[in-house]
């Protein structure tokens, strides 16, 4: 379903990696590892299109990506937190719901933010949840947000061991769902079965 | 569209909860307004002949006060990424973020542009010229200062950059904006002015969100 051939990536004049190929199809997800500036970050915003590519091909249901198509099934969640710190969690999820052109009532929106362990902290504004909790609200959009493929960056840093086993828990079902996934981490994951891919 | 409309309440929203940033640009608009007629002196008839530039190069600055801040929240959090990879079009979010900063920049000037229009002593229709360009006029400042505060994002001391990029392109609103009242006063007709501002509305409408899209593309490739 995905699938990358040859993609070389460079930063400045720096080929950070080349001749990296390889394809996922349903229920499949990568395991992207690397030393520190190996360019796993890099790899994954060439591949949502977010970086130049230098070279290669990046190809999504056989036609070339990013493109509109590929774009509307992906959620990309990258190193920042992509929530607003005057908002609450709640506004938060959906104010980027409708940005993203999706209806989200303010029920699905709560249940959400529970089962992210957010109970009670729906109505704060953000800037005073802790970093784990604000890594919790962008997590949450992956219950409401429907997509195929997730690209996530580093998406196990700063939360703890019952937030990690949780994630863990969304990304198998995901994966069973007919989806994929392609994540980085330097922790070893609760997630069986992926492909590595090494920098 | 509805993309726009969504885009444009989350900012609306947001400004309401950082009402500072708001008011400090509006507070220098009315600040500068009021320097020049206590600097100057009570001349009625040199204070009127001046307001009409005096209003429209602060309706400038105070615009360009709030410029550098319009995308940068969004590139430091990365809500700027999301929207670029959002099912939405990213022009038309785009769009909706200036539309936003016009109503929280550009219409209050307008509304307050009649009120200290009469510390230069303009008479009533003259003060409704004023408003009538204004409200032309902000939102092409809006429009133009959305492409340089795309282009100068993420630039170390793009404060500085950006006004030196946006304000030789506010030249021709000014002209034409402080212009139309100038014609009225002295009892000209003015129409010629506000067709040319509606003229350059109607091109920036069309062309900044594009060029501001193209920009902001650039500025997340780094």
């Amino acid at each position: 379903m995905l699938s990358v051939h040859h993609l070389s990536c460079a930063r400045g004049d720096r080929t950070l990696f080349s001749g990296v190929s390889f394809s996922l199809a349903e229920r499949e997800w990568l395991h992207v590892k690397g030393s520190n500036g190996a360019g796993k970050t890099t790899l994954l915003r060439a591949l949502v299109g977010l970086a130049p590519q230098q070279e290669g091909e990046i190809t999504w249901r056989g036609e070339v990506a990013p493109s509109d198509n590929f774009r509307r099934e992906l959620l990309y969640l990258g190193h920042h937190a992509a929530v607003k710190e005057e908002l609450t969690p709640l506004e938060n999820l959906r104010l980027a719901a409708s940005v993203d052109g999706l209806a989200l009532s303010e029920r699905e929106a709560l249940a959400a933010l529970i089962r992210m362990g957010l109970r009670g902290r729906e109505a704060l504004p953000v800037r005073v949840l802790s970093a784990g909790q604000k890594r919790r609200v962008l997590l949450a959009r992956l219950l409401t947000r429907p997509a195929k493929i997730w690209v996530m960056d580093e998406a196990f840093n700063a939360l703890d061991a019952a937030a990690v086993q949780l994630l863990g828990e969304l990304v198998l079902a995901h994966l069973d769902n007919g989806g994929l996934a392609v994540l980085t981490s330097h922790q070893p994951l609760p997630v069986s079965g992926g492909r590595e891919l090494v920098l | 569209m509805n993309a726009v409309w969504a885009m444009a309440r989350r900012d609306l929203l947001l400004a309401l909860r950082r009402k500072s940033e708001v008011l400090t640009a509006l507070f220098f608009f009315v600040i500068v307004c009021s320097l020049f007629p206590l600097g100057i002196g009570p001349e009625p008839a040199l204070l009127r002949k001046i307001a009409p530039g005096v209003l429209w190069v602060a309706a400038l600055l105070a615009t360009l006060l709030g410029l550098p801040r319009m995308f940068a929240a969004d590139h430091q959090d990365g809500t700027l990424e999301q929207m670029a990879l959002s099912p939405s079009p990213l022009g038309l979010l785009v769009a909706g973020k200036i539309l936003a900063h016009w109503l929280v920049s550009g219409l209050p000037l307008v509304l307050l542009a009649p009120v200290l229009g009469i510390q230069f002593d303009l008479a009533p229709d003259a003060l409704g010229v004023l408003v009538l360009a204004l409200l032309l006029g902000t939102p092409l400042l809006s429009l133009i200062g959305a492409i340089g505060a795309a282009l100068t994002l993420g630039v170390r001391g793009g404060g500085v950059l950006l006004a030196l990029l946006v304000l030789p392109l506010y030249v021709p609103a000014l002209i034409f904006g402080a212009g139309a009242v100038e014609a009225h006063i002295a009892g000209l007709a003015f129409a010629g002015h506000f067709s040319l501002l509606g003229a350059m509305l109607a091109v920036a409408l069309f062309f900044a969100p594009w060029a501001t899209t193209a920009a902001l593309r650039i500025a997340l490739e780094s």
